[in-house]
């Protein structure tokens, strides 16, 4: 396994992490974002260079990645498609967002698209549930979706 | 009701500190940091204020207990986790009046001797943290944060952390646990975060919406505060209505407002003008209301007493078209995600509870099952660390009792009978 090293700049970032926390463990979930933004993926060695970086044991640093559902551990298309199937999105249509992705796509939760393009996954009530059905692609909330839509905010993602 | 949060929510810009001083961000600080705390905490004593998180709890009171603790430093964090479903309120507030809950934060942490605060929001929320961070930023630039605010003598510093996707991490403890940087599950209580919180520390933790309320009670005064919404229920409230009304959105009402007037006359009643099945009064946390409790008024009293529990304020309404085991599995799939694992009950009890509901939406159900649930809800109830579970079972106790005809009828006919709406939704 190559050496993980974060960049010059990601160092500073970090140092200025630590600066706002009494513990140098509260700068773990910072540094996990930081360090998922710079490498794409939290891979075992990400994370075990989280754990030397922080002084955290790594099995702690493991058990904090596997809790949280936006940290990343195995690699996803170039975008992530987060669609929202709790109760308001459901009733404002998440199912027939669901049967167009498939039918249009091929692309079924939890997979990704043949060109290695987006990656479905499900998520729970993203706070926009008065303009439902909604979805992230990436961290981009989008809105009032319709299959229709659907197609044209896809489009945006090469 | 003039608008009393949502007051500048409109005005384009609001993120800049420029353009919100313009327009009288942090126009209460001078007043309320020339209060002696134990004043400002009076005051708020004074003014009624609940806790909008869920809970609504008197601010004022929590607040005196970690005032009155002696261990420094004291902290202050902002609940900004917003992620029970059906809410979508403090979301207006942090993109567009951010420093609104800055000036807030200033004032809370005078009143209780807190000279450090976090604002803790959900991960998903990746503009807000960032639009927020940018404010911090701006109010250090301009000494409204730091340790000498404006000559007033008052520290006060604020960092923004940011969530990584667990619903649970909105129950108080389990936040704390997320900023000290573990995994977000509950603490066993006592001791009490107004005692020992973040770090060891006494801490306050209070919803964005209940301390956006402050900047206004210090400029207007408490009795103002007192004479909106009902005796025991003070204030304006932002309500987010979702599900099937005409106008969804947030709303700001006074306290009290009834749920027919929020429904019917604020967002614009039904489509097609159906007919209300239920109602989810304030997150899914809070059982079903049917259409006997339409003439509830939306207070934390009244909506207790109809039997649910007034939350967060967010709002879902069904129709009757809409099938109430599909409704009640959609939310049990959410709990059963979202629980933390700590606690057997919660774990594996909204795991069974998920299972028994879906045989019985897909056509499998059998005539015991309706006991069944209501068993594994008794075994759920009151035998977990933290709310998580209790609010799980609401949904399920309050649906089989109050629509036991329509599980009834899954079972018996061995499928949904709302089946066509929703192979017609799942096509369209
Ligand atoms: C499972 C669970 C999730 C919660 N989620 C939130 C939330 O997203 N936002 C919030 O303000 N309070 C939430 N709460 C309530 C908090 O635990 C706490 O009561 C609240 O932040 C206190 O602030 P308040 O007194 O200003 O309402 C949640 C509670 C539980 C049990
Ligand atoms: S239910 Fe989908 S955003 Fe809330």
């Amino acid at each position: 396994m190559s050496e993980i090293v974060f960049s010059e700049t990601a160092k500073r970032e970090i140092e200025k992490i630590l600066s706002r926390y009494p513990t140098k463990g509260a700068a773990l979930l910072p540094v996990l974002h930081l360090a998922q933004e710079e490498f794409g993926v939290l891979t075992e060695g990400v994370r075990a260079q989280v754990a030397r970086v922080l002084d955290l044991p790594p099995a702690h640093v493991e058990g904090v990645v596997s809790f949280y559902t936006l940290f990343k551990t195995k690699p996803t298309g170039r975008h992530v498609i987060w669609l929202c199937q709790t109760l308001s999105c459901d009733l404002a249509g998440t199912r027939s967002l669901l049967g167009h992705l498939e039918r249009r796509y091929s692309l079924k939760p939890g997979g990704t698209t043949a060109d290695g393009r987006f990656t479905l996954t499900m998520a729970e009530c993203l706070g926009g549930c008065g303009t439902g059905p909604a979805m992230m692609v990436n961290w981009d909330y989008h809105d009032r979706l319709t299959p229709e839509r659907v197609d044209e905010v896809l489009k945006k993602y090469d | 009701m003039e608008p009393v949060l949502l007051k500048r929510i409109d005005i384009p810009g609001m993120a800049e500190i420029e353009t919100a001083v313009a327009n009288g961000a942090y126009a209460n600080l001078g007043k309320g940091l020339g209060m002696k705390p134990a004043d400002l905490l009076e005051m708020v004593k004074a003014s009624g204020l609940r806790g909008r998180g869920g809970a609504g709890f008197p601010t004022g009171a929590k607040w005196g207990f970690a005032a009155a603790d002696p261990k420094t430093p004291r902290y202050l964090v902002c609940n900004a986790d917003e992620s029970e479903p059906g809410t979508f309120k403090d979301r207006p507030i942090l993109e567009r009046d951010p420093h609104l809950l800055l000036e807030a934060m200033i004032l809370s942490g005078h009143a209780i001797g807190a000279e450090y605060g976090f604002i803790y929001i959900r991960g998903e929320y990746a503009d807000a943290y960032r639009i927020l961070a940018r404010a911090v930023d701006q109010a250090y630039a301009k000494g409204f944060l730091g340790k000498d605010i404006q000559g007033s003598g008052t520290r006060f510093e604020c960092v923004v952390h940011r969530g990584a996707g667990a619903y649970i991490c909105g129950e108080e403890t389990a936040l704390l646990e997320s900023i000290e940087g573990r995994r977000g599950q509950p603490r066993n209580k006592p001791p009490f975060p107004a005692s020992v919180g973040l770090f060891g520390k006494p801490t306050v933790i209070n919803n964005v919406e209940t301390l956006a309320n402050v900047p206004f009670i210090v400029e207007k005064g408490a009795a103002w505060f007192k004479s909106i919404g009902t005796e025991k229920s003070a204030g304006p409230k932002l309500f987010c209505v979702s599900g099937r009304v005409n106008r969804p959105g947030v709303y700001e009402l006074p306290m009290g407002t009834p749920l027919r007037a929020l429904i019917k006359d604020v967002c614009g009643g039904v489509p097609g003008a159906k007919r209300i099945k239920a109602v989810v009064p304030g997150g899914v946390s809070a059982a079903f209301l049917g259409p006997e409790d339409l003439d509830v008024t939306l207070d934390f009293e009244s909506v207790a007493a109809a039997g649910s529990m007034f939350g967060s304020g967010g709002v879902i309404v069904l129709d009757e078209d809409d099938c109430i085991v599909s409704a009640t599995l959609n939310i049990m799939r959410f709990f059963k995600h979202e629980s933390c694992g700590k606690c057997t009950p919660c774990r594996e009890g909204t795991y069974w509870l998920y299972n028994v509901l879906h045989r019985i939406e897909e056509g499998g159900g059998r005539a015991e099952d309706l006991a069944l649930l209501l068993d594994i809800a008794d075994n759920i109830s009151g035998k977990s660390c933290c709310p998580l579970a209790d609010g799980a079972i609401s949904c399920v106790v309050s649906s089989v009792k109050k629509f036991r005809t329509e599980y009834e009828r899954h079972i018996s006919e061995g499928g949904c009978p709302f089946a066509a709406r929703e192979a017609g939704a799942a096509k369209a």
